[in-house]
């Protein structure tokens, strides 16, 4: 959006704001844009079980926590490494793992401890801010919306949040284009300059019906034509689309990661979600699947030892995924932090040995040649990125 | 009180205006202190009606099969039957002239969100609406708290089912063990709230406190074979030492209700609920006050929220969610119990709740545990306005051909309808295009 959604709030109260001014109510020519690499950012939503989707099978301690959530091949999981195993609601992602076009990072969290309180967990995660007790930077704004700041010749659709859930992620000062690859506005041309009229001195209802108004006509034939797919499948097709076209950065959720109970089936769902939008972007992106990165992340991970109902409760340390051409994959990076009942954080959860934002800013740095210090004044504030992992090839 | 006022209030609290209904007079606190005849002229399966219900579903596959017609038809009925749930919950606040009263219910529906898993807890969940949650709007929160927290249909959504002492008879004989989500969401969510002073030693222990509690198809029982014996400490406080029991949870949650943490955490989700993202320090302290004062009281608490000068600030900071949207839109245009009553569900699904989706609401299934969002911009975003503007197109041109869109226009928000909208609302070319821009305009869709 054009403003700080964030501000919208004073600003709409006090009536005050003329959306006259405002870009998006006049045409606007997208010239040139932040280069040709593309970012895709999935949160999970949930706490996805890291240790369950790639599971150290080779630490000796996993199955004295797990007697019932199997790992490795008794569990029907794929050998990655000798030491991990992929968890086969994942299988169809093998040839992008053989390809190096995926990779993981192990025993990740943010900052975020103790109180183990999803939505504050998604919050600052989506922030990027570094506190333990989740509270925000002052912005309180997305991470990669102020990503946004730092890129040349950025406009509306640089950046997209796909979906109806909001997405604190893109949030902030920056412009970014909000849709849902279902949605559809219909106006008569009369009906639109009277509904102009009375959003004029409305600043948040005048901007986000004009987006509504000129991605609904720009999007028609896809609300027409989204045959019989699954949501995320819809969503991963559509960041796609937009990606093929202006957008060089997209967005959007994947829930069911919150497994107490049950937990091979509710995350094997959840698996085959996140695994049919990551291959839909591949097949969707074509030949720029070659300059495409992938991250998935999730706000923290789950107890190392099950639980009484075959399910997991809410830990600490989690595992970051990360998929696309653009990678030197084939990698599980971590400082393994063991599974002894005193490697554990606090008992109970794994031990986070790294911060998720650490592997997200090389991924950035690599990707849009953004200085580390930029990203560690502006982005993800006071992290010590440390020496690259590696993760993306050239 | 001013008639501007009069007219923020019956947005900020009610669900807006309906044209030649008569207003309860007494005032909104009122609407609070005296039983509603709606709790019993519309009659409706409870609890019980639901758990029979779901027994015979049972019994019938048991004696037959999933594919024959007797569970085939029986099946088909209970979902009806969740239909007819969602006809309740639309035509309740769309004829009740106790605005105030539903809007509370549906609070408090919020605060204690469940969201179905499976056919089963959707077949309960409208029981839980009623038994509840109704029945416990104006007495104690206490008493609110142990009637949600004990209903079948938050048992099953916090896995509390699953739960089981592991040292129980049951614990050690099988190996089983806690799952800590009811007793995690109870503190995070309920009642402390996530800045309350709790650990995750206590979230263990009021685990292990809370088993034994468990539902199965012959109802909610507190079942020793799995119930952790011996005292539990949590906040400080040991409750039990020898059995295990249901007075045992009791004891906690009456003591959580009555913590200050408490009293103030309610006062806020109140204030940011009603009035706004930023509420007024005094405001919410005033209500915590009353609320601990009074014993827990939720009168207490409503007495102040109502009457409180930080109530009285001009209307703006928060948008309607989309099922208060579309039961202030229904309202407006006066549609009548016929247009929910008599539709089938495929035109229910259609007309409405594939519409509160694409809103953002999809009815019945809220997110997470922790309810729907508070904040003005997750529901003002391109797709989501899209599809209210969408809706309110279509209710317009069905429902209120008929109505005079400037005269509908003064019932409706009277003093607070501004210049612009005033012109529009005459410009338009027809009278259904009038009445959608009043229903679109940031004054009907703000509150």
């Amino acid at each position: 959006m054009t403003l700080s959604r964030r501000k919208f709030i004073a600003q709409s109260v006090a009536l005050g704001c003329s959306a006259a001014a405002s870009p998006l109510l006049t045409p606007v020519t997208f010239a040139s844009t932040p280069g040709e690499n593309r970012l895709v950012v999935i949160i999970l939503r949930g706490a996805m079980d890291g240790l369950d989707v790639v599971q150290p099978y080779g630490d000796p301690n996993l199955a004295q926590w797990r007697p019932n959530l199997l790992a490795g091949e008794a569990a029907g999981s794929i050998d990655l490494d000798g030491f991990y195993s992929l968890n086969k609601g994942l299988a169809d992602l093998m040839p992008l793992w053989r390809a190096g076009e995926l990779s993981f990072a192990h025993a990740v969290s943010t900052p975020y401890r103790d109180k183990r309180s999803h939505f504050d967990g998604q919050d600052l995660l989506e922030n990027g801010g570094g506190n333990a007790d989740a509270s925000l930077t002052a912005g309180e704004d997305g991470w990669l919306n102020r990503l946004l700041s730092l890129l040349p010749d950025t406009h509306v659709e640089t950046a997209f949040a796909v979906g109806r859930q909001r997405l604190l992620l893109l949030e902030g000062a920056q412009d970014h284009s909000i849709w849902s690859p279902e949605s559809a506005l219909n106006l008569s041309p009369q009906a639109e300059l009277l509904l102009n009229r009375i959003y004029a001195s409305d600043a948040l209802f005048a901007e986000t019906a004009q987006m509504a108004m000129e991605l609904s006509k720009s999007n028609e034939v896809m609300a027409m034509g989204g045959g019989r797919s699954g949501p995320t499948k819809a969503l991963a097709q559509f960041a796609a689309e937009k990606l093929n076209e202006q957008s060089r950065i997209a967005a959007f959720s994947i829930g069911g990661w919150d497994t107490h109970a049950n937990q091979s089936r509710g995350l094997g769902n959840a698996l085959g979600q996140l695994s049919e939008a990551i291959l839909t972007l591949k097949s969707g992106l074509g030949n720029n699947w070659q300059q495409t990165t992938v991250m998935a992340i999730t706000e923290f991970g789950r107890t190392v030892a099950e639980n009484g109902s075959q399910g997991t409760d809410h830990g600490t340390g989690g595992l970051m995924i990360m998929a696309g051409g653009a990678l030197k994959g084939r990698k599980v990076m971590s400082d393994w932090p063991g599974l002894d009942e005193f490697d554990l954080y606090q008992n109970r959860d794994l031990m986070p040995t790294s911060d998720v934002r650490r592997y997200a800013g090389w991924v950035l740095r690599d990707m849009f040649g953004m200085p580390l210090s930029d990203l560690g004044n502006v982005v993800f504030p006071g992290v010590d990125f440390g020496d690259s992992p590696g993760i993306i090839a050239g | 009180m001013t008639i501007e006022q009069g007219f923020i209030n019956a947005n900020r609290f009610g669900y807006g205006i309906r044209p030649n209904e008569t207003p309860f007079s007494a005032g909104m606190l009122a609407q609070m202190q005296s039983p509603d005849p709606a709790d019993t002229a519309l009659s409706y399966p409870n609890t019980e009606d639901r758990r029979l219900a779901l027994v015979a579903l049972r019994n019938i596959r048991r004696d037959t099969n999933r594919n024959s017609p007797e569970y085939k038809q029986l099946r088909q009925e209970l979902r009806d039957g969740v239909n007819d749930d969602f006809r309740r919950m639309l035509l309740r606040p769309m004829l009740s002239p106790r605005g105030f009263r539903e809007r509370i219910f549906a609070f408090w529906l919020d605060h204690f969100t469940v969201a179905p898993k499976q056919l089963n807890s959707r077949i309960l969940q409208g029981g839980y609406f009623e038994d509840a949650i109704r029945p416990n709007l104006s007495g104690r929160f206490a008493d609110l708290l142990k009637a949600a927290i004990t209903h079948p249909s938050m048992i099953l959504f916090l896995d509390q089912t699953t739960s089981v002492g592991p040292n129980s008879r049951v614990g050690q004989r099988r190996d089983r063990g806690l799952n800590e989500n009811l007793a995690r969401e109870v503190l995070e969510l309920h009642t402390l709230g996530v800045d309350g002073a709790y650990t995750q030693a206590d979230v263990r222990q009021f685990a292990e406190l809370l088993t034994g509690l468990t539902v199965t198809l012959e109802g909610v029982e507190f079942n020793q074979a799995i119930a952790e014996s011996g005292g539990e400490t949590i906040l400080g406080k040991t409750y039990g030492d020898g059995a295990a029991s249901l007075d045992n949870i009791f004891e906690f949650l009456e003591d959580l209700a009555m913590n200050p943490i408490t009293a103030a955490h309610l006062a806020r989700k109140l204030a940011v609920h009603f009035v706004g993202p930023d509420p007024d320090a005094d405001y919410v302290a005033a209500m915590a006050d009353a609320y601990l004062a009074s014993g827990g009281e939720l009168i207490a608490l409503y007495d102040v929220l109502l009457n409180h000068k930080a109530a009285q600030v001009p209307l703006g900071q928060k948008a309607r969610t989309p099922f208060e949207y579309m039961v202030c839109c229904l309202r407006a245009v006066e549609a009548e119990a016929d247009t929910i009553v008599n539709l089938d569900s495929r035109a229910l699904v259609n007309s409405f709740q594939a519409p509160l989706t694409s809103m953002g609401q999809r009815p019945f299934f809220p997110g997470g545990p922790d309810g729907w969002d508070q904040d003005l911009l997750a529901w003002i975003t391109p797709p989501t306005l899209a599809a209210r503007i969408n809706w309110a197109g279509t209710l317009a041109q069905d429902h209120a051909t008929g109505l005079d869109p400037r005269q509908l226009l003064e019932t409706v928000l009277g003093p607070l309808a501004p210049d612009d909208l005033s012109f529009a609302v005459t410009a338009a070319e027809t009278k259904w295009v009038g009445i959608t821009l009043m229903l679109i305009s940031p004054t009907f869709i703000r509150r």
